[in-house]
């Protein structure tokens, strides 16, 4: 399988936080006076707000990480939003209500149960699977199945360095991923609003890729609650939900998984949830997407722009009827 | 004489939006906000509409009728910038020189949720237009009600709107649909107390 760069990239060295803060910072000023006109002084709606008092001093930072030749040099979406906005039921419906509530996750001690068509089966801590590999900043356009779409600089390895460790065997087709259920520490789950723990899977081929990453932070410091903490997949070519947080079982299994929004509601959400502008959610297009923080949809793009690199896993297959 | 009480209630919506926005609190996607916070203000503007004449019936208050035309043009103005936003921030892409027309149409005719929510944004304008004491008159007034009925198809067709298109909790739907219900219902059962009485 041939792996290519991603088409978008223009130097390999991705520009560091601190400088790229200080660009947001005078582009606000700059973009307010402007759109200060124009609106009536409603800038802060539409123009990025500096985002480096925003992020939580406690958070534990993760240093050295290396620099990606998969990541995006878009523009980032503010650690503001990506941890306001998030979809994670286990904490509440409406996406402000994991920021709000999440807390209430102990992501220490947490360990991931690891198990079915492999050779190394068992219990694994997180002190240790954090060190497995070297950590690596990837940035990354995540895209929403309900059209909108940020650009987040995840941290984290491969999920294949992750999986190899546990030694598949060649039953292993698919590979199944759980949500912690524990109603103290994710009282959502206390209203049957999916049937949990949330279930999410992929095929072996998917799993293995080397754009799926084993997400186990973001802007440099371990995940937040509401993002995940701390350990999550990030698929990007995927709808968003396809990117299961907060993992406590993987299971290597023959058939494939029935993964949780797929059993809700398999007319609107298939297994494979690849983001596809050609095939429309019953309820809206997916021709486009809302950019957080911009006025404008733009164009969604094919595999949410990863086609050169992920496109081949799909050869042959019908993506109408495999959505 | 309450007048003033209820444009600044109306207004209030509206208000908190707009303070929202300049003190950088309507989330990370404002655009949403504002589409779904005017969306509900519709809603409820329509079914304290459809609460008026019920109430009026009940109590004995008859001034009530007073501030229906100003809650109807409230739900009106709520609803004009609801579609507005849906229209330019759904199919402008990237800039106000693409307009995605064909998009529009499929999405007005094959979804729904928005078939519903159109039909409901619709049917309000020939209602504002005649809002007028000139067009009451012009129509006369047992026209001008015949034609004021649509309310009732945008309050169903709002309603279905909304539970089409909330994903999995349609608690709230269901609430403003039982509302809508109970308001329809003492007029169908108001109307035929009143077919007995005069079998009697």
């Amino acid at each position: 399988m041939l792996i290519k760069r991603a088409a978008d990239l223009r130097e390999s060295d991705v520009t560091p936080k601190e400088t790229f803060l200080r660009r947001r910072e005078f582009l606000a000023v700059a973009g307010s006076t402007a759109v200060a006109v124009a609106t009536n002084g409603l800038g802060p709606v539409f123009t990025a707000t500096p985002t480096a008092a925003a992020q939580n001093p406690a958070a534990q930072k993760l240093a050295n990480l290396k620099k990606s030749p998969f990541s995006t040099d878009e523009k980032l979406n503010s650690y503001k939003d990506i941890t306001t906005y998030n979809n994670f039921y286990e904490f509440g419906l409406d996406k402000a209500d994991p920021g709000k509530y999440a807390h209430t996750l102990k992501p220490k001690p947490w360990s991931v149960v690891v198990e079915g068509q492999c050779g190394k089966p068992g219990a694994y801590n997180i002190e240790d699977i954090m060190k497995w590999a070297p950590l690596e900043e990837r940035i990354y356009r995540l895209r929403c199945v309900e059209a909108w779409s940020m650009v987040v600089p995840w941290v984290g390895y491969p999920l294949s360095e992750f999986l190899k460790r546990f030694e598949p065997t060649s039953k292993a087709k698919y590979v199944e991923f759980k949500t912690l259920v524990d109603t103290r520490q994710m009282p959502g789950q206390t209203e049957p609003a999916l049937n949990w723990p949330y279930v999410e899977g992929l095929r072996m081929d998917e799993a293995m890729h080397p754009l799926t990453l084993l997400g186990l932070g973001l802007y440099g410091e371990v995940l937040p609650n509401q993002n995940g903490a701390p350990i999550r997949l990030v698929v990007p070519w995927k709808y968003g939900f396809k990117s299961i947080k907060s993992i406590v079982r993987v299971r290597f299994v023959e058939t494939e998984p029935i993964n949780t929004w797929k059993q809700q509601q398999s007319s609107e959400y298939g297994f494979f949830a690849n983001v596809n502008p050609q095939v429309d959610h019953p309820r809206w297009t997916q021709g486009s997407e809302r950019r957080l923080g911009e006025f404008f949809r733009r164009k969604t793009l094919m595999f949410n722009g990863y086609g050169d690199q992920v496109a081949s896993l799909y050869a042959g297959m019908d993506l109408r009827k495999n959505y | 004489m309450f007048k003033p009480v209820v444009w600044i209630l109306c207004l209030a919506p509206l208000g908190f939006l707009i303070y929202d926005g300049f003190t950088d609190n309507l989330t990370a996607n404002p655009i949403e906000k504002v589409t779904n916070t005017t969306g509900i203000w519709t809603l409820r503007l329509i079914v304290a509409t459809l609460a008026i004449t019920p109430l009026r019936g009940l109590t004995g208050v008859n001034p009530l009728v007073n501030y229906r035309r100003l809650l109807g043009l409230f739900a009106f103005f709520y609803g004009s910038i609801h579609f507005i936003i849906y229209v330019v921030t759904t199919f402008f892409v990237g800039g106000f020189s693409e307009f995605d027309a064909s998009g529009l149409g499929a999405d007005l005719v094959k979804r729904p949720y928005i078939t519903a929510g159109f039909t409901a944004f619709v049917l309000m304008i020939p209602l504002a237009v005649t809002s007028t004491t000139g067009w009451i008159r012009r129509l006369g007034g047992k026209r001008w009600n015949l034609l004021h009925r649509l309310v009732y198809i945008t309050a169903l067709a709002g309603v279905l709107h909304y539970f089409w298109k909330v994903k999995l909790d349609a608690t709230y739907p269901v609430y403003y649909g039982l509302a809508v219900a109970l308001f329809l219902g003492i007029r169908v059962w108001i109307a035929y107390s009143k077919t007995q009485l005069r079998k009697s």
